[in-house]
């Protein structure tokens, strides 16, 4: 049934192949781009689970609940009605996955379990083992594979997108994306376009992210006109294992099944963790909120960590604190948390089930992404975002176990909204007035003039020092002075970038073109995270600066929009629509502050 | 991991200042193989991952000669992506979690060598294509039929041991260690346990199960299940320590049985 219909879909994670598969259901062609083989996308990172409100344990939960949970836990810079759709949507979306064949974990009548994530007091998070992502990707991989045989998507695996082509009216008509072994550039044709590119976690080197994540395309859509919000808004992690090559992430599952952050109550003590009685440990989080404990939100925990190592504090003085799970049943902990204390062992070397594991926070998610409406759309006509590229769901901070609903969400929301525009836009004669060709010839252009350069130089070395300044300055505390050297810094490397050697004389399959081509739009959305940072005066959520403690509602409870402009992002800001959930103060010290 | 009390782990405990990486290179697909050695500072929680960053960086050999940066996949660096799985020290296995001071410790030696893996088309030095791999999915069909991704409720009730031992097996993340060290995969002549451990973990679900006869008769033919020759190395090389064998097993049961009841319904 040949509909007539082409969307491209860039990424192939959650998001991507739940619009995949939505679009080809509804009998339309897809051309999936991606840089890896979908089913090896960052979606299988996620551990822990996939909210939904369905209350199978008795404690009255609702969709009216997790709606409240996720614009409070994000300190109220979400529009709700993009929420409130979400979390209703919630339980049907659980469900269609329990019918794709997701092993989730069940309870003894066979039915879903569900167990307590952060920033909630319900269990209401479905998980399969500890490596929930893995499970609900691969199931959208195997749907979206049968379509493939079908003839209804076509896998461009290996490709990495460059650009938009946007004709003369700035409509987008379809991308260029580069083929990463030959370095051919390919222009696809669409009707339409999903982003669902992930995070940019590479910015800051370092991260919980995929070696793939690094917010390229994105970028690229900036450069070319999309809007991009709430940039500033960057969720570290409480409990990442610190390593030479990335930062790995230790779920939050592990304090859902109750694990418990402490130091010993002696700066400097050396002894070993089990040989620490219990006295003389400071379980800091269940000392300071006793409601939640451990439980509470990331930027919190993440924010008191932080402070406890900055004081001195942390395990044999250095930024490290324990996470404690030798309280609990071996066996009990293999069942439930195997998959991620395995990671732990595995590059750690240590045992967690038996020694307390020491951990650190680490660079995590970006709540920002482009800009949307209510029904994924970008600012550009034809170019709809779907994913943790978007930023439309989770304010100024994400609760755990929100991201991957948030991706299928989003991808469910972008595949009819993409196919009602497909359906209705002039298509013009795209095919034939070159715009195309155009822009392949724009894209080789910067190809080429990458590969002929000689400066002195080094991309990897420039993306190191880009990472580390942003790394220090734009991550849990953030100062004004800073985050202004930061921004004359980016400039100075965007400066030395014109002076980059690929120092690779085969082209064939290198990986240093491609970097380059990345690091130019990491530089761009670098600026974007900074200066919508430097700009912010208030603290709320992610963001924190200790000269601005408190929430401004009068002046920032607004979504912070940056556009490309040669010199620098221009920030505007829009109102938010908080019309379901009055805005209130956070508070997890007591039940009571909760509505 | 085992559930039998805890065990120290073993470091390396006069650690070198510093060790080598030896790397097979290859310009491209059909290009002849060449060998390079580089010259690494030692850090305890280095990662094979990590060794070849450093290189990719300065790419000077050993001998002090500048050569192209090496080649090679990498992704989630969790062990969960499947992507930078290459021959380490002659054993296929994920680059991310190769840790050097635990190569160093047990190869006595203070070299790490680096190859591609063997049964796929070797793209450039480490890097290899596996596309096959998802082919096999396809022909298996390694997914559960819906009626539509509409809301139709829940899935069935299944009990926590069945979805248990799915999980095991659902876990796979077609790196493709168990094909690599299969005497029998190649040239075409076996699917590989890879693609009969997914059909197996379909042909377990309730729904699924409904799909059984398209799932075996993807298995069928001279380059199906058949040539399995049981020589077990997929389960010793699984990093995800997927039940292959036993799939193997269950799936040739599932074949008999059907093949009888098949007769039968003649």
């Amino acid at each position: 049934m040949a509909s007539g219909l082409k969307i491209a879909i860039v990424g192939g994670g959650l998001a991507g192949l739940a619009a995949a598969m939505k679009i080809a259901e509804a009998g339309h062609d897809v051309d999936l781009i991606s840089v890896v083989p979908v089913k090896r996308s960052h979606s299988v990172c996620a551990q822990g689970g996939i909210n939904g409100a369905v209350n199978t344990k008795g404690e009255g939960d609702s969709p009216a609940k997790h709606l409240d949970d996720t614009v409070y836990g994000g300190d109220f810079l979400a529009n709700q009605p993009p929420v409130k759709r979400m979390c209703d949507m919630a339980p049907e979306i659980i469900y269609l996955f329990d019918r794709m064949g997701v092993p989730f974990s069940r309870t003894k009548e066979g039915l879903l379990d569900f167990r307590r994530f952060g920033g909630t007091l319900h269990h209401r998070t479905a998980f399969a083992g500890a490596s929930t992502g893995q499970q609900l990707l691969y199931a959208l991989d195997e749907q979206v594979r049968k379509w493939e045989t079908q003839g209804k998507v076509t896998k461009y695996e290996g490709w990495e997108m460059l650009s938009l082509t946007l004709d003369d009216h700035q409509v987008c008509r379809g991308l260029v994306a580069m083929n990463l072994q030959t370095l051919q550039l390919k222009a696809f044709a669409a009707d339409a376009v999903i982003m669902a590119t992930g995070g940019p976690g590479l910015i800051f080197g370092k991260s919980t992210n995929s070696m793939t994540c690094t917010g390229s395309a994105v970028g690229a859509c900036y450069v070319q006109g999309a809007r991009y919000a709430n940039g500033e808004f960057i969720q570290v992690h409480p409990t990442s294992i610190p390593g030479e090559d990335k930062l790995r992430l230790m779920s939050e599952s592990a304090r859902g099944e109750g694990g418990r952050v402490w130091v010993p109550r002696q700066d400097g003590d050396t002894r070993d963790p089990r040989n620490i009685p219990d006295a003389e440990r400071w379980y800091f989080l269940e000392e300071k909120y006793p409601a939640y404990g451990n439980l509470v939100p990331r930027d919190i925990a993440t924010r008191e960590i932080f402070q406890v190592c900055l004081e001195g504090h942390g395990v044999a003085g250095e930024n490290q604190v324990y996470l404690d799970l030798t309280h609990i049943d071996p066996e009990t902990l293999t069942r439930k948390l195997g998959a991620i204390l395995e990671i732990y062992e595995m590059f750690v070397g240590d045992d967690p089930r038996y020694v307390p594991m020491r951990i650190f926070p680490g660079v995590h998610y970006s709540m920002g992404g482009l800009w949307v409406d209510f029904e994924q759309r970008t600012n550009i006509p034809g170019l709809f975002a779907a994913g943790e590229c978007d930023y439309s769901i989770h304010g100024a901070n994400r609760l755990g176990a929100n991201s991957l609903l948030s991706c299928v969400y989003g991808g469910f929301v972008a595949a009819p909204s993409a196919i009602d525009y497909a359906k209705n836009v002039e298509r013009g004669n795209t095919e034939t007035n070159g715009i195309h060709d155009a822009e392949v010839k724009r894209q080789q252009e910067i190809n080429d003039s990458i590969v002929s350069n000689e400066g002195s130089e080094n991309q990897y070395k420039l993306h190191d020092e880009m990472a580390k300044w942003m790394t220090d300055n734009v991550t849990v505390v953030r100062y004004n002075d800073r985050l202004k050297a930061t921004d004359e810094k980016l400039l100075e490397i965007q400066e030395r970038y014109s002076k980059i050697s690929i120092n690779d004389s085969n082209l064939w399959a290198t990986q240093a073109v491609p970097h380059a081509r990345q690091l130019w739009n990491m530089i761009q959305l670098a600026r974007v995270i900074t200066l919508g940072a430097l700009n912010r005066n208030e603290s709320r959520g992610a963001h924190y600066k200790p000269d601005f403690p408190d929430r401004d509602d009068e002046n920032f409870m607004k979504t912070t929009i940056a556009e490309y402009s040669d010199e620098a992002p221009v920030l505007s800001y829009e109102a938010i629509d908080v019309s379901l959930v009055e805005p209130r103060k956070r508070d997890y010290s007591t039940k009571k502050a909760k509505a | 991991m085992s559930t039998n009390g805890h065990i120290e782990k073993k470091r390396l405990e006069n650690p070198p200042a510093k060790f080598k990486l030896k790397i097979q290179r290859r310009d491209k697909e059909g290009a002849p193989i060449r060998w390079e050695t580089f010259e690494l500072q030692y850090r305890r929680n280095l990662n094979v991952i990590s060794a070849l960053m450093d290189v990719r960086k300065d790419p000077v050999t050993a001998e002090g000669t500048k050569t192209t940066p090496p080649v090679w996949d990498m992704s989630c660096l969790e062990q969960v992506c499947g992507i930078c799985t290459m021959v380490i020290d002659g054993r296929v296995r994920q680059s991310c979690s190769a840790l050097i001071d635990d190569l160093l410790l047990a190869s006595g030696s203070d070299t790490v060598t680096l190859q591609p893996m063997s049964k796929f088309p070797n793209v450039r030095d480490l890097k290899v294509d596996r596309s096959e791999m998802f082919d096999h999915l396809k022909k298996v069909h390694a997914w559960v039929e819906l009626d539509g991704s509409y809301s139709l409720g829940p899935g069935p009730q299944v009990s926590n041991e069945l979805a248990q031992e799915r999980y095991a097996l659902s876990r796979c993340m077609t790196c493709g260690c168990c094909l690599e060290a299969c005497p029998q995969y190649g040239d075409g002549n076996y699917i590989g346990p890879q693609a009969i451990g997914q059909a197996r973990l379909f042909n377990m679900h309730p729904v699924g199960k409904m799909e059984i006869d398209e799932r075996l008769n993807g298995l069928l033919g001279d380059d199906g299940i058949t040539n399995c020759g049981n020589a077990q190395n997929c389960v010793q090389v699984c990093p995800m320590s997927l039940p292959l064998t036993k799939a193997i097993y269950e799936t040739n049961r599932d074949i008999t049985v059907n093949a009888l009841f098949g007769w039968l319904k003649k």
